[in-house]
This record gives C-alpha cells, structure tokens and sequence, in this order.
C-alpha cells in the first residue's frame, strides 16, 4: 500500500481550483477507485459521474493528467508517478467538480435522421442480413457514449463550433445508420450542410482516445467523407441533380 | 418553504433502462404525454451493462424451441413459485419485442443464414439467446433509446425521486428533486410506472452500480403496494474477485455458454459432482457431451456450468468453504481450454466475449485466451419486488404500475440468464400500454400540499443538520457513505448466499440501529450536484429492501432457488405453494404475509408435464 496525492478539480460555473488530497492505493486500483475513497474519507460533496465502474456506461470521463480517459479504466498503476491531477472534460461547460453538462451531445443526436429500414424480407417482420455486412457497423455500435472523443476534437474544444460541427461520436453514429444494411434514408446533405463533417481534417485524436478503440477517423469519419464528396463534387452527379428534385423534406436545423 | 416546478404528462415513467424506456415508448404510441425520469444520464442504466443476451424462442438455432418450452424452462428455473401467467405471457410476447428492436435498428449477431443467431445459456434447453458479442444490452438501451427520442417522450435526465404522492388510495404524482441544482419537481400524472431496477448496493460485493439502491421497490411499499418474495436474491455465480478493486464486477455466462468450464485449484471440474435431481436428465454425461452441446449438437445435453446461477453459486461456495478456492477465495474459469478443440480459438473468444476479453487484460491482467479467470458469486439481482398484476403490471396501489427488475412474478425463486432482458421489453411494453389505459380511462388524480410540504422537509433534512456527523464526514463513522458500507458489510455475511435464522435475525437487530443513526445523518455541501446529499437521502430505500429481504427470508424455513438456508438445507414441500407478501401496517412495521399461489390453469400444467 502506498499513499498518492491527487490534485482534483473542484468548483463550479463560476470558477474554481485544484484541490490536494491523498489516499491509499491497494493493489489493482483505478483512478475511480480513488476518487471514491476520496470521496467517503474527505470530500463528500465532490461530484463525479460514474456507473458500471467496469468501461462499459461511458459515465467517468475525464482528464487524468490531461489525458481523456475514463477513471473506471485507468489503472493507478499505470498512471506516472508523483501528483495525479483529475480535472473535466474541456469541450463542454462545468456542472460542478469533475461533471460537465453534456446535454448538447442528446440534442445533436435528436437532430440526426433515424433509422429507416426497407421493407421487412419476411412475413414475420425480419429480415436476412449476413454477418459480414454487419460486422462494420457493429463496430460502430460499440460506442459507449463517454463523449471522450468530442472532448478531444479541436474544432469543438479549442475552435467551440459546437453550432456548426456535430463531432466525432455523431460522424460514428451517422456511419452506423449510412452503412446500416437496411436504412433506406440519406443523410449526406445534413452531413454536409448542417453537421460540419468538411471541419473535420482527420487528425485522428478521437480515435487514439477512443476506449472501445473504435478506428472512428479510418472506418467512419473518413468513408463518409467521400460519400459527401462522390454525391455533392461528381460532376456527373451535380449535373443529374439539377434536372432532380431532392427525394427528402427539407433539412433539420443545425446541432443545437 | 423551497419552491418546487410542476411539471404535467398523462404518464411518468421512472427508471431509463430497459423495461422504462419500452414503457415510456408504448405509453407514448398509444397517445399519451409521457416524462421519462432517471437518475443517471439517458442510457447509462444497468441495462448497458447486460451482457450474454436476450432469451426468446425465435428458434432461428434450433427449431424444436417454442414459447412452451420458454415457459417450461423459466418455471423450472424459478421453482414453480413463479406467476405463471407472466411466464406465459414471456415466452409469448418475447419474440415479437426482439423482431421489433430489430425494425428499430438493433443489430443482433447473425446464423451463417444471415438471420438473428442464439446462443446458450444456464436452464434453457435450446439456444435462445439473441447477442451481440458480450454486450448485449448496449445494443438493447441504446437502439430504445434512439427509437425513443424520436417519440415525443421529455426526458428529465439526473433527476431522483424521493416520494410518491397519493390521492386517496391511488397514485397522483411524484415528487424529484434534480441533481445539478438541487432544485425540487413536481410530476402531476395519471399512471407513474416504476422500472427502477434492483437492490444491489445493499450488498458488499455486487456487479450492480450505485444507483441500484432499491428505490422503486422502497417507493412502492412507502406507498401502500405490496412487495413480493423479497427473499430472492440472484447471485450471480461468475464475478471478478481480483484484484480487491474489481471485486463483484460481472463475468457473463456467456462464457461458460461458450464452452468455459469452472475448475477448483486441483483442476477437478466439480459441476459434475451433486447434479440436483430436477435437471439429471438434461446435463451431459461427461466433458465431451458437454464440448458437442456448446457446439451445436442437438443429440448433446448441456454441461452441469450452465445449471442455474443459484446451483452454480453454492457449488463455488462450497468449494470455497472446503478449501479448494483460488488463491484470492475464488473457483477457476478457463475458456482458454478450447485451444485444443478449435484452431483458431483465440480469434473466437475475442470475436465472442470482447468485453470480456478487455476487462481482464485491462483491469486484472489477465489474457482469457491464454490463462484462466478466478472467479466468486456476486450480488446480482432481485428476483422479488413489488407485486403486479400478470396482464397488466399495476401494483396494489391503482394507477402505479411496475416493470423490469423491480417488479416481482416472473423469475420466481431464481431466474435464469437471459430472461432479464427479455422481462423488461415484454413487461416493459405492457407497463405502457396498461398506464396509458389507466391514464385514459381515470385521468390525472389531487395533489395534496401537505405531502409535498413532508416531501420537501424530508429531503432538505440531512443538508440541514450539521451535529450528527462531522461536515467532512469522517467524525466517528457517522456520514452516509460510512453508514451505507456498515450496512453492506453485515448483509453480505448475514443475509448473503448461505443463510440461519441466527443471523437474519441479528441483520434486523442491525438494520434497526442502522435506522436509527440514519435519521441523523448530515450531508455536507450545498445542493449543486452533491453526492453526498444524494448518499444520504438513499440510505432510506437500502434499509427498507435490506429489511424486506430479512424478513422474508426469515420466514421462508427451507432452501429453494437463490434463497438457500443452512438451517433448513431441504426444499420443503408445504413452502412451494405461496409467495412471500410484506405489507406496511398503519404503525409503519413490515408485515409478512403468505399468500397462496393460484391454481395453474391445466394447459400449462400439461406443457410442465410434456418438457419433464
């Protein structure tokens, strides 16, 4: 057993500081762990989100000595020596201490198109489908929600275009529905016009945070990306769409 | 006085797993406004953490599965003390609500002929479970949760509700107060369904997370409804039990349904010794019979690991107690086996079990594929809670109705792996259907000031003292998360897998003291977001459940399904013909009560018969 200092955000809109506590580290503890020690032994007022402590709720996000990481995963011994310093994530405002309101992510959601499936293949409702067409996009649907690759994605944490680009994990979510062998609906005007896929210039910080290490940059972001530019920059098919009217209503409105 | 906002639906759902957001999605079709009320973030519930699938008779594996033989397989697993009208109607309904998850986007593991593939768990006699991988239950939450938003239901994320509000003997609204600014509602409704979850965090060690404090079913009985076979308690027999940190955390069985085999520290495979009676026929012979059933050989009977949990967690204790553990008071589980049968046998466990794979590499160290998991028992599930009606949900209380987990019937004695999942979208859906039926038929009921005066005082009280604990607290083990491990620490080994009349007894005593240093209990802090507060005002819904499983168990005198009694080892015939009530009398004591179960209706009795 050693005893650790950890420097631990602690305040609310209006501002605050890092705080220091210590406490003792037993074999196999993660950063979470400690934070609820912390938490029963002196602090019993520091918020932090958590739930299935075992990486699979996306709920403990945050910076471990700046890294995006979520504190249920982050083993104490892995995490370098001397002072362990907790903040929240960057991309979104402060609720308090370590939580951050995250509701813009469920908005932007709300404005993707849903699912649309084709007709049903058989009388009982079903369809066939292989597993290989599947495969990608149950990668996809592997996201957890942590909001870790948002948090990391420059155009929302240094460049806050939040109004204009949905981020990361709804390019994931956009990929999920697109590739979905049974969606019949379109989603590249939105992409385009209205959810800032052209911001993003494939740094790939989202997929190196990523904890259920989706390639979200390679397998995502990147195969819609060409999508947009085969539909909208084609010649042949700028040509064809004048003499076409859109198959779709008009466009939902922007993120927010 | 604090001030509070009202907010006004036909419906209010509380809880946003599984069986809530299927309740709230149903209630909404059929017209009704509706508010969705959880405690976390909107699919971050217990659900997300479901892992090995969700059980129901597609027979897309193997076409001899019907619901007969679901309904067969659940009562066999529960013991017979099951409703048997919700078993039926589960095994019914349950392929319907998995197609339908399908139409909504859920993409399930597919057969080679591209349909939605099954797998095999504990107590069912065919493969029967939908999967995707190890997580299962993320496709589920959030393929409800998508569908859902687009369905008009306003969703109040982090907010908790501390008390129901009646009208006469029917439910009028709830009372919430919502984390980020502490601030109080008010939800005027019809019908309030409550899909809460368990009680897992009354237990030391348990996969279940903090938010699995009992609340539904402490709110239904503060309320006047009726709590059932509070005495089961699920424990799942694969938890991590190293290191200390991980403890409890869940191991799905999904393993062992891919060939995993539980072994003690001599290596002997000790499933195969003690088959219980009830399943002799149906366990295979040897470990090759064992291999040729997890792989798809429908001559083949199941392997004695995929008996049901309870049978599976005392065979671990026992092994255990008796001194044949693993170093850190385990039993081993080895996938890495089948190497020798399958080529390539790393690609498939990780292919099969991700999450699995993941977990131990990341938090134990532990390579699946290559070395064997040391795993224990581990607080899982409430089989009991409040009691509803079969066809419809609805508790004692009219208009308050109950799905999912916190809700008592289907799983009886003990449940079996999957059935959980496929419980919340079955029960789910009629939750919804029959509160909006409700909601249209008698309309929203009176608030009345003065409980919602005692609401406010209730949940302003811990802030507002400051002498019982220290403000830190630390001072003399009085602050709620030090009342909070007391009580975990004493229902692990009192009320725990193994039981006396000794011990429950001497839980009550304990829970009794606990009560009385809970009422002065102080939370520091404002009431931004405080953990604290919030730890607190839990403390109440943990006594209540931590008492109702006491209680019952105390008056259950023999050993059935997950409620095993050292001092009554024996099933007793006499104890397989009620159910277990407990009732708040007018002097705030818990009451037990046996009530007789109804009479099987002779179709049913029949299928029991033709699937011995």
């Amino acid at each position: 057993m050693a005893t650790r200092t950890f420097r631990i955000w602690r305040g609310d809109r209006d501002g605050g500081e890092f705080r220091e506590y210590s406490t003792d580290i037993t074999e196999g503890m993660v950063v979470l762990d400690a934070v609820h020690q912390i938490q029963a032994e002196s602090a019993n007022d520091l918020a932090c989100r958590w739930n299935c402590k075992a990486g699979k709720c996306g709920s403990c996000s945050a910076e471990v000595n700046g890294n995006p990481r979520l504190m249920c995963m982050t083993r104490m011994d892995a995490v370098a020596e001397g002072p362990v310093t907790i903040e929240p994530m960057k991309a979104f405002p402060i609720i308090r201490d370590l939580t951050t309101d995250v509701s813009w992510n469920f908005r932007v959601k709300k404005g993707i198109r849903p699912f649309r499936p084709r007709k049903p293949d058989h009388a009982d409702g079903t369809w066939t489908m292989a597993q290989e067409d599947v495969d990608r996009i149950q990668e996809f649907r592997k996201c957890i929600e942590c909001f870790l690759c948002q948090d990391v994605c420059h155009v929302l944490r240094d460049h806050t275009k939040h109004d204009e680009f949905i981020g990361p994990r709804y390019f994931v979510y956009n990929a999920a529905l697109e590739m979905h062998p049974l969606d019949t609906e379109d989603r590249l005007e939105d992409l385009k016009k209205s959810q800032g896929i052209g911001y993003c210039n494939i740094t790939k910080c989202c997929t190196k945070v990523c904890p259920e290490h989706i390639t979200i940059t390679d397998n995502a972001i990147i195969p819609l990306k060409e999508r947009v530019v085969d539909e909208f920059y084609d010649p042949l098919k700028r040509l064809f769409r004048i003499f076409r009217p859109s198959p779709r209503g008009s466009a939902p409105s922007g993120p927010r | 006085m604090s001030q509070f906002q009202r907010h006004e639906h036909d419906v209010v759902v509380i809880g946003a797993g599984g069986a809530g957001l299927r309740a709230a999605i149903e209630a909404s079709a059929k017209g009704c406004t509706v508010a969705l009320v959880c405690k976390s973030l909107l699919g971050k519930a217990h659900t997300v953490m479901a892992e090995g699938g969700v059980a129901a008779a597609l027979a897309n594996v193997d076409d001899r599965d019907n619901w007969q033989t679901h309904f067969a397989d659940t009562m066999r697993g529960g013991q017979y003390l099951n409703n048997w009208r919700m078993a039926e109607l589960h095994a019914k309904e349950a392929p319907d609500r998995v197609r339908e998850l399908e139409a909504w986007g859920a993409v399930f593991d597919r057969t080679k002929a591209g349909r939605i593939n099954q797998r095999n768990f504990g107590g069912h006699r065919y493969p029967r479970l939908a999967h995707v991988g190890d997580r299962t239950g993320l496709e589920m939450i959030r393929t409800l949760q998508d569908h859902g938003v687009h369905q008009g239901i306003e969703v109040f994320m982090e907010y908790t509700v501390t008390m129901l509000l009646k009208d006469g003997s029917r439910v009028s609204g709830a009372f919430a107060y919502e984390r980020e600014r502490g601030r109080f509602h008010i939800f005027h409704a019809a019908a309030i369904v409550l899909a809460t979850g368990g009680i897992g965090r009354a237990y030391k060690i348990t996969s279940n997370s903090w938010e699995y404090t009992g609340d539904g079913q402490a709110l239904a009985y503060e309320a006047g409804a009726a709590l059932k076979d509070m005495e089961f308690v699920q424990f799942h027999p694969t938890g991590m039990v190293w290191p200390p940190s991980v403890r409890g955390i869940l191991v799905t069985e999904g393993v062992r349904g891919e060939g995993g085999v539980l072994k003690n520290k001599d290596g002997h495979r000790f499933m195969f010794d003690g088959i219980p009676e009830l399943y002799k026929n149906q366990t295979a012979k040897d470990a090759e019979e064992g291999w040729r059933y997890v792989t798809g050989d429908k001559e083949a009977n199941r392997p004695p690991e995929l008996l049901t949990r309870d049978h599976v967690a005392r065979k671990i204790v026992e092994q255990v107690r008796t001194g044949k553990g693993s170093p850190h008071g385990g039993v081993f589980l080895d996938i890495a086996w089948i190497r020798e049968k399958l080529p390539d046998a790393e690609t498939h466990i990780r292919k099969k079990l991700p999450s699995m794979y993941h977990q131990f590499k990341e938090l134990a160290g532990v390579d699946i594929t290559r070395e064997p998991m040391e795993v224990g028992p581990t607080t899982h599930y409430a089989m009991g809670g409040v009691d509803v009606d079969g066809d419809s949900q609805m508790s004692t209380v009219p208009g308050l109705f109950a799905a999912g987990e916190v809700a008592a019937g289907l799983h009886g004695a003990n449940r079996l792996g999957g059935n959980s999942l496929s419980d919340l979208i079955v029960f789910g859906q009629r939750a919804g259907e029959y509160a909006a039926r409700f909601a249209g038929e008698h309309g929203s009921a009176q608030l009345h000031d003065d409980a919602i005066e005692e609401a406010m005082r209730q949940a302003l009280a811990p802030l507002e003292r400051q002498e019982g604990a220290s403000g830190d607290g630390t001072g003399g083990g009085g602050g709620p998360y030090q009342i909070q491990f007391v009580l975990q620490e004493f229902m692990q080994d009192l009320v725990g897998i193994v039981r006396t009349e000794n011990e429950m007894a001497q839980a009550l005593e304990k829970i009794a003291d606990l009560r009385a240093r809970a009422v002065h209990v102080a939370a520091h802090g404002s009431r931004e977001y405080n953990p604290g507060w919030h730890t607190a005002l839990d403390l109440h819904n943990l006594l209540v459940v931590s008492e109702a499983v006491a209680r019952s168990g105390l008056d259950r005198k023999e050993s059935r399904g997950a409620h095993f009694r050292e001092d009554y080892p024996a099933k007793d015939e006499a104890h397989s013909k009620h159910n277990t009530i407990l009732v708040r009398t007018d002097d705030g004591g818990m009451k037990v009560e046996r009530r007789p179960i109804a009479p099987m209706r002779e179709d049913l009795k029949k299928i029991i018969e033709e699937n011995k």
